[in-house]
């Protein structure tokens, strides 16, 4: 796209043109050291940087044209907002903007300045007018993970058209029930919004677009078991951080051709970084574009990345839809089945988790882990202290990490980072 | 004879100590300042020495400079040199200017579950400057002044650099003597330092290191807290540059 065709398509969605220019400045510098000086990148990491100079631009443009057709579009920020039902809709699902410091004064007058910085992200992002995704969405789909965002959501429905769905907090029966109701609702609200019926054809149409999705992104999750890496763990973020936005089949269609490189690459013999260089799990809060900060640390610090045990990773991906019923009802049932197996730190108790993330690091052969807490997410920042336990039990060098998306303690963190290697190597 | 650098670049202060021939030769400090690059070139004016080893926060900018130096965290670089001093120590404690350290030491000087603290400053030889500040005192003089407090005085709660220093203005005004009011602030660094070596799993004997074991007042409430002395090298905060140039020595002899 040229730049004038930018221009018109920002200032049609009425950003603040200043800011957002100084924004889109920060983030090319910030993809530039980040992800350009890395040696040794796959081919098809060129999707991924095509994607991303483009995030503000053609995809939008894409979005816009399809809005003119009529489609609607649904802004998420959690991983339990069933991108089936969307799709069923025919709606667009996409994630909004949530990883950058942006309009942080403005945040801080609808929500506490203790909040952490996702949220006061996304609610600066909309009031300073950044997000172009934001501002193309006909809904946008909040839900109760946790307090902070529950009753940030109250304040940003004054801004947005919101429907918020109750995520209960323990996974007994009357709590499946609860969130079977909530997806009835979800689907209720999106035939509202779109005008078209949510079917059992559509609905299994939909499951399997998501499932292929999750289908390729466990293949690539599953390949990081090789040694030496044949990814690192900054573009294997970024796979995940774009599974958000793009469009899904092409996405999945990029992403096998990724994996068909990767094992090309392993049966070579080849990686990312040596053999022997030491292997870590990052596991904890989602990262959202360009929530780098850790990832690039780590990464810096003479390690690589070998798994994301995230909402952005694994979290999102390990599980299929049942894709047998052939009844609205049983597909309905099937969805609540599968969202209910996220272990989300939002649950009581949640020890399903710990176990997945010791299994997840014998996988993938990990030496060790590392939590990635948000400053002033409670739920993870109690769920490090469990599974700090649970790693010493398993036997696995574990190291929690606290921060927000601020670049003030980079060298601390560094520091804190760079010793944990040294211990492992 | 071959000779071994080691440099530690802190935020307050630079040491560095050379080696030779299984002794140190050489050893010296200078303040850090606003400009450490200025410092550097004035420390090594014919460039660097060629086993030159650094760490501390400033090992980035020291690797810009002299790109064949190493580098190493200051907490191995610590470690090594807290476990040459004191082969015995199991559990090493260094504040320095900036940062808090707890470290559970392996055998050998190998490190096991560490500690830092936060961006935050609180606990830290910052700390004990800035609220040295209020009383007007040296910050070499605070420690001696806090151990003529009565032991019976107000507790500093506040662990924050701001709301302690607040805090301490609230005492001084209701008339409480500055010693008793010190007194409370080491307590309360004593607090959260004996907190941080807990979750390494503290074991004794403790080897306490950086500029701040220099402190009496902080070394003696940890004793008491401990019931047991820590161990302090002679120059407590030369560890880190020591421990560099051990860490050299032994990888390139």
């Amino acid at each position: 796209m040229t730049d004038a065709a930018h221009m018109a398509l920002w200032e049609s969605l009425d950003l603040d043109i200043p800011a957002h220019d100084a924004l889109l400045a920060v983030l090319g510098k910030f993809y530039g050291d980040i992800y350009l000086s890395q040696q040794g990148r796959l081919k098809g990491a060129e999707y991924l940087d095509f994607v991303l100079s483009e995030v503000h631009g053609l995809r939008i443009k894409e979005i816009q044209d399809t809005k003119a057709t009529g489609k609607k579009v649904v802004g998420t920020f959690c991983v339990f907002v069933p991108e089936e039902l969307t799709l069923a809709a025919d709606a667009i699902q996409v994630g909004l903007c949530a990883g950058a410091k942006a309009g942080t004064e403005k945040a801080e007058t609808l929500v506490p300045r203790n909040t952490c910085d996702l949220i006061k992200s996304f609610v600066g992002f909309k009031l300073a007018r950044l997000c172009p995704y934001t501002e193309s969405c006909d809904l946008i789909v909040g839900e109760t993970t946790c307090d902070g965002k529950k009753k940030a959501y109250e304040a940003f429905g004054e801004h947005v058209p919101m429907h918020v769905m109750e995520v209960p907090q323990c996974k007994g029966p009357c709590d499946r029930d609860l969130f079977r109701a909530e997806l009835t609702r979800y689907k209720d609200a999106l035939e509202k919004l779109t005008g078209n019926t949510i079917t059992a054809a559509s609905l299994a149409a939909a499951t399997k677009v998501v499932n292929a999705k999750r289908q390729a992104l466990q293949r690539l999750a599953r390949l990081r078991s090789a040694d030496p890496a044949p990814i690192s763990g900054r573009d294997a973020l970024l796979v995940n951080q774009i599974s958000f936005y793009d469009d899904p089949v092409r996405f999945t269609a990029k992403i096998n051709e990724l994996c068909d490189e990767m094992e090309a690459r392993i049966k070579a013999g080849q990686g990312v970084a040596p053999s022997g260089t030491p292997r870590l799990l990052l596991a904890g809060c989602p990262m959202a574009v360009p929530n780098w900060k850790l990832p690039y640390l780590i990464e810096s610090s003479g390690a690589v990345i070998v798994g994301e045990e995230s909402c952005i990773g694994e979290r999102n991906t390990r599980d299929f839809t049942d894709e047998t019923p052939t009844d609205l009802d049983g597909m309905l049932d099937a969805l609540t089945d599968r969202y209910m197996k996220i272990d989300c730190a939002c649950f009581t108790p949640n020890t399903e988790r710990l176990d997945h993330i010791a299994a997840l690091a014998k996988e993938l052969k990990a030496d060790g882990v590392i939590h990635y807490g948000l400053l002033f997410c409670q739920p993870y920042a109690h769920e490090a202290l469990k599974v700090g336990k649970a790693m010493a039990a398993a036997g696995l060098p574990y190291l929690a990490i606290e921060t927000d998306y601020g670049m003030v303690d980079a060298g601390q963190l560094k520091t804190r980072v760079e010793a944990f290697v040294e211990t492992l190597s | 004879m071959n000779t071994y650098a080691g440099l530690d670049i802190g935020s307050r202060s630079i040491e560095l100590v050379v080696r030779g021939g299984g002794e140190t030769v050489a050893s010296r400090r200078l303040a850090t300042t606003y400009d450490p690059a200025a410092r550097l070139r004035e420390l090594f004016p014919d460039g660097a020495p060629d086993r030159l080893a650094v760490t501390g926060y400033g090992r980035e900018l020291a690797r810009e400079l002299f790109p064949k130096a190493l580098t190493i965290t200051e907490i191995k670089a610590h470690a090594l040199g807290a476990a040459h001093l004191f082969p015995q120590a199991r559990t090493l404690l260094d504040i320095g200017g900036q940062d808090t350290k707890a470290v559970a030491l392996l055998p050998g000087g190998k490190v096991g579950r560490f500690e830092m603290n936060d961006r935050c400053a609180a606990g830290t030889g910052k700390f004990l400057e800035l609220t040295a500040t209020v009383f007007g005192v040296p910050v070499e003089d605070f420690g001696r002044l806090a151990l003529t407090g009565n032991p019976e005085a107000p507790v500093i709660g506040s662990m924050c650099t701001v709301f302690a220093e607040t805090e301490a203005t609230t005492l001084m005004a209701r008339g409480t003597p500055p010693a008793d009011i010190a007194l409370g602030l080491h307590r309360a660094i004593v607090a959260r330092t004996t907190a941080m070596l807990a979750r390494v799993g503290l074991e004794l004997p403790l080897v306490f290191v950086g500029g701040v074991a220099r402190n009496p007042c902080v070394a003696r409430l940890l004793a008491e807290t401990l019931d047991a002395a820590p161990l302090i090298p002679d120059a407590p905060d030369m560890t880190g540059a020591l421990g560099a140039a051990l860490w050299l020595e032994a990888r390139c002899p």
